[in-house]
């Protein structure tokens, strides 16, 4: 309990001194920065539309976090989600263009390919790296350039649009993750289904970390691999399993955003999700339920940094900077949790001075 | 009588705990000191003071009678005050000399030459016996030690501080090391030795500051003092030295090495086709000098290391190619030589530490689901059987647990087992006289109740302790197995230097 009320003190101070750093870049540029952060927070929460789009950039975060953060907790580095994305989006734009089945079977199926489709591009390095001990980060970065190329090809060659050669045909709105009653409910924008999985996936995560042997598993795998090794757990395994899973839920992201937020997919773009989700699990420590606050906040930066642009002077990337800033001020939180322990025992030492001084007046009296 | 050094009422606190509490050490001019203390007990903040790690809340300290500031540890170098760190802070890929002008080059052209002439003659004057071209990956562990001592001389340091100078030693290097420190004083340096191995302060101190729990207990004159007094002081209670036990009651045959062959790092031939038996109810002591094969032999037998050639037998089950698994589920409990790589997830609480071999089975889980209720309960129960004590209980994070209590969870968690075979390598390994005493006492205990011991151990007191039968290897080779009763601590340092005894009774 005590650890992890201390990762939240964290995060929010990284936050904090985070969005002053952003202020400071913005007097410094010569603009406003209570004008700039009004219309930063407006643009992401100034009504439902908004609110709506800040929640569907979430989604995909929210399912990139998790995967990098899973990953961390079997001690992988997973810098691949960006080519799992890819994958996992790219089997979900070829069911929604070629499967037709009522609407359950249909989001089942979609889900499945996805995952597949990720978990495939994650299970690759993580056999390498069991096999033959090739580093999680070369390997995935090589995974990502062969997404990138493979949606190059793969594109074109099947999933052509009438008009641009860089992007696939749009997908029927029926057959996308968005939903009419939600869309509805916020009054269009790009909110969509995605939002329930990327929940569920959460808890479903925490749960298997949490309460479930392999959860206990790949925990001592990535807290102390000798440990793990002489106490009979097959090491390798474990990193496969790991970097598959990661991979998976990657590859959800890729659905969130290819049939959900957006409706259909670019060739030659890496999705720069991918990476920020790394900064989505450094703020979330990690944890699940942090990765979905963090996913929270960093989609509402995203999605309002247009707005700020919009109205005022202030570029879009300064909502960047503040990020990055974030990111700066996450990993160096050794400083912060000193800072709150020394205001913890400042303020147990002023009790223990009080109680000795009242106890001193009780002895007088 | 002129003290050298003085630490006058030193007090330190560090959050939830006063490691220093009113302690003044008074070093004279040409002693050897000792600073002797159980784990935890404030030993080395003190010396951390003195050399400017830590700054003190209370007290003051004076050298040669002035009071003094020491802020960092260049101020303590310029007083002349040297420490040789437990842990040898050398760059591995330069020769000595270079590493003992590191930081003290002088101006833009080295003078590789002069140093090197310099440093010859202070290896002479002290008996240090360092060839000054030499890297230092290419000389054993005890020449690096000594270089470490050639720095501070290097600097005209004058008052010398080890801190627990022989943990990585041999037997012959702690004499050695023990004569350099006579030598030291002979030429009017004082030394500070900091140690809790009791023999090493009756061989070499002058006098011996006690402290507990923070507090100064004594200081007495190590000649007139016994040293079960001392250890009583240190503790705080009587220790038993001896442990007390019973004729062995051997019965059936449970682990059987045959013709057993394993590469060792380097992929060297580590282990040479030895064929040993540990029969239930006793205790088997492997000794030897560290790195002679004792390390990949029970990487072998524990499933960590792939072996060569040969088999391994575990109560009547062929284990040579069985995974670890396995192995821990027909019956070996393993406490490992390095508590803190193989023993324990130290970032992971103890309760999921005491049940890291037995998860994934009933009663702890069930369909691949933690029964967390019943891991709790079984980690408290070992915690409270073998006296661990931690902040927070079995939810305190293992590696806030000092040495000592991580390596009796260890033990606790391997006996709770009941494996037909514990294997200890070096189980108290930088433990208090009150911890080692009562892990003796659970191994013997563990032999009595009809299991089998193997013990690997560089330290012949415990061989000898502990053992009913001793097996001594040399580079790799088993020389001979030899009964406790009828042999000396002579014979089986002979056979650890690679002599075979014709005459030792098997």
């Amino acid at each position: 309990m005590r650890v992890k009320s201390n990762a939240f003190l964290i995060a929010v101070s990284a936050v904090i001194l985070g969005l002053i750093a952003g202020g400071i870049l913005m007097l410094a540029i010569g603009s406003n920065p209570f004008e700039g952060f009004f219309y930063l927070f407006r643009g992401g929460l100034m009504n439902m539309e908004r609110v709506g789009n800040t929640i569907a950039t979430a989604i995909t975060l929210m399912l990139v976090g998790l995967s990098v953060a899973f990953a961390f907790k079997t001690g992988l580095f997973n810098i691949g989600a960006a080519g799992q994305m890819l994958v996992g989006g790219l089997c979900a734009t070829l069911v929604a263009h070629y499967v037709f089945l009522p609407r359950p079977f249909y989001l089942l199926v979609i889900i499945l390919c996805a995952f597949a489709g990720g978990a495939l591009w994650g299970v690759i390095p993580g056999l390498l790296k069991a096999r033959f001990n090739v580093h999680e980060v070369v390997a995935t970065i090589m995974m990502n350039w062969i997404a990138y190329w493979s949606v190059y090809y793969f594109v074109p060659a099947y999933l052509k649009g009438p008009s641009l050669e860089t992007e696939s045909k749009s997908i029927a709105i029926e057959q996308t993750l968005r939903s009419p009653w939600l869309t509805k409910i916020f009054g269009g924008g790009y909110i969509n289904l995605g939002i329930f999985f990327a929940i569920a996936a959460v808890f479903i995560i925490k749960y298997v970390l949490d309460k479930t042997t392999l959860g206990f598993e790949l925990k001592a795998v990535g807290s102390n691999r000798f440990c793990a090794e002489y106490a009979g757990i097959r090491v390798n395994r474990n990193v496969i399993i790991s970097m598959m899973i990661a991979g998976g839920l990657a590859g959800l992201a890729g659905m969130t955003f290819y049939t959900g937020y957006s409706r259909n997919i670019q060739i030659g773009v890496m999705p720069s999700m991918g990476f920020d989700g790394i900064a989505v699990a450094l703020l979330g420590a990690s944890n699940p339920i942090g990765v979905l606050l963090s996913a929270l906040f960093f989609g509402m930066l995203q999605s309002g940094k247009g707005f700020m642009n919009a109205m005022t002077d202030v570029p879009p990337e300064i909502a960047d900077t503040i990020i990055a800033t974030i990111i700066y001020f996450t990993a160096t939180s050794v400083l912060f949790s000193r800072f709150w322990d020394s205001l913890g025992k400042r303020k147990k030492k002023r009790l223990d001075a009080k109680r000795e001084a009242s106890a001193k007046e009780a002895g007088n009296a | 009588m002129s003290h050298v050094i003085e630490m006058l009422n030193i007090r330190k606190e560090f959050p939830g705990i006063v490691a220093n509490d009113d302690i003044t050490l008074q070093v004279e001019q040409g002693e050897i000191h000792a600073i002797l203390g159980e784990n935890g007990a404030g030993k080395s903040t003190l010396m951390s003071i003195l050399f400017g790690l830590y700054h003190a809340d209370k007290g003051k300290i004076l050298v040669r009678g002035k009071e003094v500031h020491i802020h960092s540890p260049n101020d303590a170098n310029d007083l002349g005050i040297g420490m040789v760190h437990q842990h040898f802070q050398l760059v591995h890929n330069f020769t000595v000399t270079e590493n003992i002008i590191l930081g003290k080059e002088g101006k833009f052209f080295l003078d590789r030459k002069g140093a090197s002439k310099k440093i010859k003659a202070l290896s002479e004057k002290y008996g240090l016996n360092i060839d000054p071209d030499m890297i230092i990956e290419d000389i054993t562990v005890g020449m690096q030690q000594r270089v470490e001592i050639l720095k501070m001389l290097y600097r005209d340091a004058e008052i010398l501080i080890f801190d627990e100078p022989t943990a990585v030693l041999t037997p012959q290097e702690i004499e050695d090391l023990m004569q350099i420190m006579r030598n030291l004083v002979a030429e009017g340096k004082s030394v500070i030795l900091i140690t809790h191995k009791l023999n090493e302060i009756k061989a070499v101190a002058d006098r011996c500051t006690i402290i507990r729990r923070g507090q100064l207990i004594g200081v007495v004159d190590v000649k007139s003092t016994s040293a079960s007094k001392m250890a009583s002081m240190m503790v705080g209670r009587p220790v038993n030295f001896k442990v007390d036990k019973k004729p062995a009651q051997v019965g059936r045959v449970i682990l059987d090495l045959h013709d057993l062959k394993v590469l060792n790092n380097k992929k060297l031939v580590g282990v040479k086709d030895i064929s040993l038996s540990v029969k239930a109810g006793e205790i088997v002591g492997i000794a030897g000098v560290d790195g002679n094969g004792q390390t990949e032999l029970i990487e072998a037998i524990t499933g960590l290391r792939p072996i060569e050639g040969g088999t391994i037998t575990l109560d009547g089950n062929d284990i040579t190619n069985a995974d670890i698994r396995k192995r821990n589920e027909i019956g070996i409990g393993h406490i490992p030589e390095d508590r803190q790589k193989r023993g324990l997830v130290m970032s992971a609480p103890l309760g999921s530490n005491m049940v890291i071999k037995e998860y994934y089975r009933p009663p702890f889980s069930k369909n691949g689901i933690l029964k967390q209720p019943v891991i709790d309960k079984h980690a408290q129960d070992i915690c409270d059987a073998f006296d661990v004590r931690s902040g927070e209980g079995i939810l305190s994070l293992a590696g806030k647990l000092s040495g000592g209590n991580q390596q009796k969870a260890i033990v606790g968690r391997e006996m709770a087992l009941e494996p037909d075979l514990i294997i200890a390598v070096q189980p108290t390994r930088g433990l208090d006289v009150g911890a080692i005493e009562y892990i003796h006492k659970r191994l013997v205990e563990h032999r009595d109740k009809g299991k089998a011991v193997l013990l690997v151990s560089f330290e012949l007191d415990e061989i000898f302790n502990l053992s009913d039968r001793i097996a001594v290897m040399n580079s790799g080779e088993l020389i001979d197995v030899v009964e406790t009763k009828k042999t000396n601590e002579e014979e089986v340092g002979l056979m650890m230097a690679g002599v075979k005894t014709k005459e030792a009774a098997r």
